[in-house]
């Protein structure tokens, strides 16, 4: 038995502690956000917030989680009234079959949270973990720039500035 | 769209009716676009003609909402959204009050396999119609009530108005409107001033529930009682695993062991103890499937293969036309993933002898079909259902799962069962994209002009798309196996390895031959372009060395051949946005320019590349990349942009990065560390694209359009930056020679 | 008395003064003449070519590329005890690069640590291993780096503790520890034993990083050559009679491993040895080769080499003493390492057979778990996420101990905690 804080709240769970969190999210706390994309830390779908940093949640056992605050895509905003970063993402339609996105958005929303200002190879290397098949990289991009500038930054040297 | 689908039908209490066609098989072999049932309306648009009946495709709900039904399905394109704003405006009701049902065997019409980027032509032409149809039905029933004539009536936000304080909603009038009745071919659509959505870059309906986690996708279902599974399969195809079942049946978390044949699964209440159990299966001995055939030495061995050999066209204008040039050169890829970054996965209820399949699967009819005589069932007691996986690009592992989990779910009546597969199994086991080689031979005259074209390319099947069970995976592990279909060619005007190997260009004599390669060593079936990646690649590639064989600029020696207008300018607007005219290439920097009419009858795109090639790196940077794209008329003009964008990323990858890598005929790529695709730091560093829309034209398939034109401007560019023509993909395999 | 310590004072003076203006004779260097940049061109192709594989031996592009920068173009920090040193722009620029270097400014840089205009280079560039470069390959290697493109980039400037920051203070290190050294042929060895130990004494300077480091941070010699050393915060074993591998480094292993950056019978290339094994991926085949035959004799006595132990796996004692970390291993690692996992059924190497859990001390273990391995950017090779962020210090040092407890060697690994703290630190 233990206690998860994910998304503000507390949650027990019963499992076993070497499960990875990213089954807990999904078939115990209902959370879809976080996705399987492989299990192995290639493709980053599963990426979740812990304390502010991205990590692959198919690779981290629910057990070791702790008190460290868990943050997900849901966490982030809702479909009604969703936040900074998800409205970047729907203003740029950053999302062709979506299943890869709410781990760039968390991906992202890690990288905002360090800093505003990073430099254009900087983002791409922070978002470099997660895969994207469709092919919707500029967009994804675009949105993240766009949020840092929502949040008062703005990236470096990019090709394309937020219009 | 909820993915929480009760086990009775999804409209509730409204009892559905469907005058479908009798249920003829889909067509067999290689029929990529599996068409469905025959056409018996020959004067409607779209697939009006095969499903003629207002109410296979709207229906008005007593509150008003309207169900719209499509056969399709939303692979992340955006047609959902596309066709609900077609049918928002035709009907003039809110997009809000549009629910859009896609593909579902109890429901939909059975448009066959979404693919071929047929869907707008198809699914989008006929709600369209449709749409417009029944619009007008209800204004004449508001005139025969009013006792006006309909030409005076309008329609607003969902009800018909006489415009002098008389309103009738749609809610009222549908229940004395029978839409149980044949399209009008007549009927006309909307006036393009008169539409509010219809070339509306309208955002994605689908996309608010997918950014904020809403369960959206096949691999969210969760149904009340459903347990898990995984299936046992040696590493790759052309691999069979012996599993020591017993021993897993005692593994902590493995519930229970299903096995028919050679088809074994694992079945439990949670996904981690079966992983880890599956873990331990793989441990087990596996074996080489016997009678496999060698695999070829890539390129070359396509050409030893056995083939049929057909002239898919051919032209004699100028039998005298003197050639004072002749070139020739050949064009190459190796097997290629689909990569869908979700693996395959399905689940599935058999309850009081009947069973319902959600899946991901293109086609859900003959998915249904192949499962009907997978599981000795009749058709009629098994419902597929589609829900969104991840991006699939073709055929890959979706049907095959379904079928799995069919037969784990036929042997606990009453129980959903949720299968996943691995990533190791959906590298291991998607069909791949066939290698293919090209080659042409070209003559120049004394002008520069190409006045002798001949194409010939080698190819696999496009298609091994299910029609039977033997096409799905868990048929062939069936004791006896049942055989999977004979793969046949996809026959023009579609094509399949010869898909766009007939030039759009006009040339005065030209012979375009494809030869047919039925044997297969790999398991292969249709990838996103199909042969277009490859024979665009080539086709565009060697008219760059035409053109600096002539002293022409590519993009002038393009135009000179042409004379389609709208490929005309949509070459001009791309190399117009692009700066061609005015380009300077820095150190180690070149452009690159390539065209292409998907299919010769879908959307026109051009694509201008300015790369650089960073010497001793071997690395490859897309500083800028410039399409233009004409759809036809063009619905969603930010969901064209959207297409033709990942499709230019996504070729990218496919082009300079990726092939599959085997060992004698066994995979050795299991993961994306062994099959690496294109992250961030290779995306360009900006894309735009331009959408030319022509109002009023038809709709033309967007979803594939730009994989060819990319992979040839890549070529081209590379060629200018680097001053070496590479010809085999793929083109920027790290790990340059020592030369570079 | 006061006459005699007058007398004493004068003389030390006078001591230190004619030490001074000996010390600033022997450090002065005069300033060689820039020139025009030379025509890329005009080089001929042969010799170039020579020199592109006689950079990617000498790695010289890990030491002078910055992680988003251009090749050759410097800005790589490296870290000393005494401050950062950043690689320079060697790109043929005039400005900010070498482009105004002659061939003779070029081989005093490459021999005595000399910049054109006379500065001392810090020995982080390693000039005691070039001063034994050939003529014919300085001129090669000057071929090459001046037919690559010119790249306007100023690295960040160093920061020495000071007062190291004074350069001409480096006369005083060479004079204590710069010895030309030439390389002569051994008789009684092979052909290709002598080019390997040309090429790995000199250009591609593996005691750098796997020999041990005095005060002064030179490289220990003698009866310490090849004893281990530190690079970037991994740890590079002993390679020779001490390596503590558990399978043998035969020539033929130790070239897979060096052309691919993976060994069947080993593990993956990781932290720093990644880059070097992506450069020789892509020399001269022969080179590296050689460079194999005369490593695998440098570990001719080690014991792997004349036994490999059986690896019995202590699973059940392991997840006794540490509960924790076969739990942590079980949902963060098992997935990759187990048997049945993709990648083992695929043929790679089991975890015992790496090299790090045998190691006398847990650096390079903690690292790969802290940072993983990756091959460069969409080039296919092995590939392990890094869970630094994931896991803490307890949880990293947890799995640690128990991997060392189930599948290690050597002597007993203390401390695990910190020295998971002291990673992390020497990473940043």
């Amino acid at each position: 038995m233990m206690d998860l804080t994910v998304n503000g709240a507390v949650a027990r769970v019963d499992v076993d502690p070497a499960t990875p969190l990213l089954y807990v999210l999904r078939d115990d706390l209902g959370l879809h956000g976080a996705k399987f994309g492989c299990g192995l830390g290639q493709c980053g779908a599963c990426t979740v917030l812990v304390d502010d940093r991205p990590v692959f949640s198919c690779l981290l056992p629910v057990g070791a989680v702790g008190a460290r605050s868990v943050t997900t895509v849901e966490g982030l905003g809702t479909a009604t009234a969703p936040g900074d970063l998800q409205r970047a993402f729907l203003h740029e339609q950053a999302a062709q079959c979506g299943y890869c996105i709410p781990g760039m958005i968390a991906r992202a929303e890690g990288l905002l949270r360090k800093t505003t200002t990073p430099t254009e190879d900087e983002m791409r290397a922070a978002m470099a973990p997660s895969l994207c098949r469709c092919g919707t990289h500029m967009r994804i991009l675009r949105a993240v720039r766009r949020a840092a500038a929502m949040r008062g930054g703005g990236v470096i040297d990019s090709a394309e500035p937020v219009t | 769209m909820s993915a929480h689908a009760s086990r009775r039908d999804v409209l509730g209490g409204l009892i559905v009716a469907f005058s479908l066609a009798p249920a003829a098989l889909a067509q067999t072999g290689g029929g990529e676009g599996s068409g469905g049932p025959p056409t018996v309306a020959p004067d409607l648009p779209g697939t009006l003609a095969k499903f003629p009946d207002l109410d296979a495709w709207i229906r008005i709900a007593p509150d008003g909402r309207v169900t719209v039904f499509t056969g399709k399905v939303e692979l992340g394109t955006g047609v959902k959204t596309a066709m609900a704003q077609l049918a928002a405006d035709e009907l003039d009701v809110a997009l809000d009050r549009i629910d859009l049902i896609t593909a579902d065997t109890a429901l939909t019409p059975n448009e066959g396999v979404t693919a071929g980027s047929q869907t707008l032509e198809q699914s989008g032409t006929a709600i369209a119609n449709a749409a417009a149809n029944v619009r007008l039905l209800l204004a004449e029933t508001a005139a025969k009530q009013w006792g006006v004539a309909a030409t005076t009536l309008f329609t607003r936000d969902g009800a018909v108005l006489d415009g002098q304080g008389r309103r009738a909603s749609y809610a009222d009038l549908a229940a004395s409107t029978s839409l149980a009745v044949r399209a009008r071919a007549d009927v006309p659509r909307k006036p393009p001033d008169a539409r509010r959505l219809i070339g509306r870059s309208v955002p994605r309906v689908d996309l608010p529930a997918k950014l904020t986690g809403l369960a959206s996708y096949v691999q969210d279902m969760c149904l009340p009682g459903m347990v898990h599974a995984r299936v046992l399969r040696g590493p790759g195809s052309g691999t069979r695993l012996a599993p020591d079942l017993a021993a897993l049946r005692r593994q902590p978390g493995v519930g229970s062991v299903v096995q028919v044949g050679q088809f074994a699964a694992i079945v439990g209440p949670r996904e981690w103890p079966l992983e880890q159990a599956l873990r331990v299966a793989n441990r087990g001995r596996w074996e080489r499937e016997a009678a496999l055939p060698a695999l070829p030495a890539l390129p070359d061995g396509l050409l030893g293969m056995r083939r049929e050999s057909k002239v898919i066209d051919t032209r004699r204008d100028e039998p005298g036309a003197q050639g004072v040039r002749q070139l020739t050169a050949r064009y190459d890829r190796p097997y290629l993933m689909h990569g869908a970054i979700g693996p395959s996965c399905a689940v599935a209820l058999f309850d009081e002898g009947r069973l319902t399949v959600w899946t991901h699967s293109q086609g859900v009819e003959p998915l249904r079909q192949a499962i009907a005589e997978l599981l000795a069932m009749p058709a009629e007691r098994i419902r597929c259902v589609h829900r969104e996986g991840a991006g699939c690009y073709g055929h890959n592992g979706a049907d095959d799962v379904a079928g799995d989990v069919a037969l784990i779910a036929r042997g606990m009546p009453g129980v959903p069962v949720r299968l996943q597969w691995s990533r190791e199994q959906e590298h291991g086991w998607e069909p791949l994209g066939p290698a293919m080689l090209a080659q042409l031979d070209a003559a120049l005259d004394a002008s520069g002009r190409i006045v002798d074209w001949r194409h010939q390319v080698w190819s696999n099947t496009h298609s091994t798309r299910p029609v039977a069970a033997g096409d799905l995976l868990a048929g062939g592990e069936m004791v006896p196996a049942f055989a999977p279909t004979p793969p046949k060619p996809i026959p023009q005007p579609n094509g399949g390895g010869d898909r766009n190997a007939i030039p759009l260009y006009r040339f005065p004599n030209q012979t375009v031959v494809s030869h047919f390669l039925p044997d297969m060593p790999v398991r292969v079936s249709a990838l996103r372009g199909l042969g277009a990646h490859l024979n665009i690649f080539a086709l565009e590639s060697f008219m760059d060395e035409l053109a600096a064989a002539a002293g022409r600029d590519p993009v002038a020696f393009r135009l000179a051949h042409l004379d389609d207008p709208r490929a005309a300018a949509v070459i001009r607007r791309a190399a117009d946005r692009f700066g061609w005219a005015k380009y300077r290439a820095g150190p180690n920097c070149g452009r690159g320019f390539a065209f292409a009419r998907y299919k010769n009858h879908g959307a026109y795109c051009a694509v201008a590349l300015d790369v650089e090639r960073i010497p001793d790196e071997g690395r490859l940077i897309v500083h800028r990349a410039v399409a233009a794209v004409d759809s036809g008329e063009a619905v969603n003009p930010d969901g064209i942009r959207n297409q033709v964008e990942g499709g230019i990323v996504q070729s990218l990858s496919w082009t300079a990065f990726e092939g599959a890598g085997h060992e004698g005929a066994r995979r050795t790529d299991y993961d994306w560390s062994t099959y690496p695709i294109l992250r961030f730091a290779d995306a360009p560093r900006t894309v735009s694209v331009e959408v030319v829309d022509r109002p009023g034209k038809p709709f033309l398939g967007t979803g594939e359009c730009a994989q060819g034109p990319t992979a040839a401007a890549l070529a081209n560019a590379l060629a200018a930056a680097t001053g070496k023509r590479s010809r085999s993909m793929p083109l920027g395999r790290h790990g340059p020679k020592l030369d570079e | 008395m006061r006459t005699g310590l007058k007398r004493a004072i004068t003389a030390l003076v006078v001591v230190v003064g004619v030490c001074v203006v000996v010390f600033a004779v022997i450090a002065y260097r005069p300033a060689i003449a820039e020139v025009a940049r030379p025509d890329p061109h005009a080089f001929d192709a042969g010799l170039v070519q020579r020199g592109a594989n006689l950079a990617r031996l000498g790695n010289c592009v890990s030491c002078h590329q910055a992680a988003a920068g251009r090749p050759y173009a410097g800005g790589y920090p490296v870290k000393t005890p005494f401050g950062t040193v950043f690689g320079s722009n060697i790109t043929p620029d005039a400005a900010t690069g070498i482009g105004g270097w002659s061939p003779a400014a070029f081989r005093r840089a490459m021999r005595e640590g000399v910049g054109r205009d006379g500065s001392h280079l810090y020995p982080a560039f390693p000039y005691t291993h070039y001063v034994s470069v050939t003529d014919r390959d300085l001129d090669a290697i000057y071929a090459f780096l001046m037919t690559r493109p010119a790249v306007r980039a100023v690295p960040p400037s160093n920061t020495m503790i000071p007062p190291l920051g004074f350069r001409p203070l480096l006369a005083g290190w060479k004079l204590l520890f710069l010895r030309p050294k030439p390389i002569a042929t051994d008789p009684r060895q092979s052909a290709e034993w002598n080019r390997g130990r040309y090429i790995g004494e000199t250009l591609a300077h593996c005691t750098a990083c796997h020999s041990p480091r005095g005060l002064l941070q030179q490289e220990k010699r003698g009866a310490q050559t090849y004893d281990g050393g530190w690079s970037g915060g991994w740890y590079a074993p002993p390679i020779n009679a001490r390596s503590p591998a558990v399978r043998a480094w035969t020539a033929d292993r130790l070239e897979t491993y060096l052309r691919t950056g993976l060994s069947r019978d080993h593990a993956a290339a990781a932290g720093p040895m990644g880059p070097v094994t992506y450069n020789l991926a892509r020399a001269a085949p022969a080179d590296v080769r050689a460079l194999a035959t005369y490593y695998a004799w440098q570990m001719r006595d080690a014991p792997a080499a004349r036994r490999e132990p059986a690896l019995p796996d202590r699973r059940s004692f392991a997840t006794q003493r540490h509960l924790d970390g076969a739990r942590l291993y079980e949902g963060a690692c098992a997935v990759c390492h187990e048997p049945g996992a993709g990648m083992m059924v695929a043929g790679r190497p089991a975890l015992p057979l790496g090299t790090p859990l045998h190691e006398d001390n847990p650096r390079d273990t903690i690292q790969v778990i802290l940072k993983g391995v990756r091959p460069p950017v969409s080039a296919r090779g092995p590939f392990m996420p890094a869970y630094g962020d994931a896991l803490d210090d307890r949880q990293v040092a947890e799995i640690v101990a128990y991997l060392k407890m189930r599948h290690g060697t050597g002597p007993a690994w203390k401390a695990i905690k910190k020295d998971v703290a002291a990673a992390r630190k020497e990473g940043e």
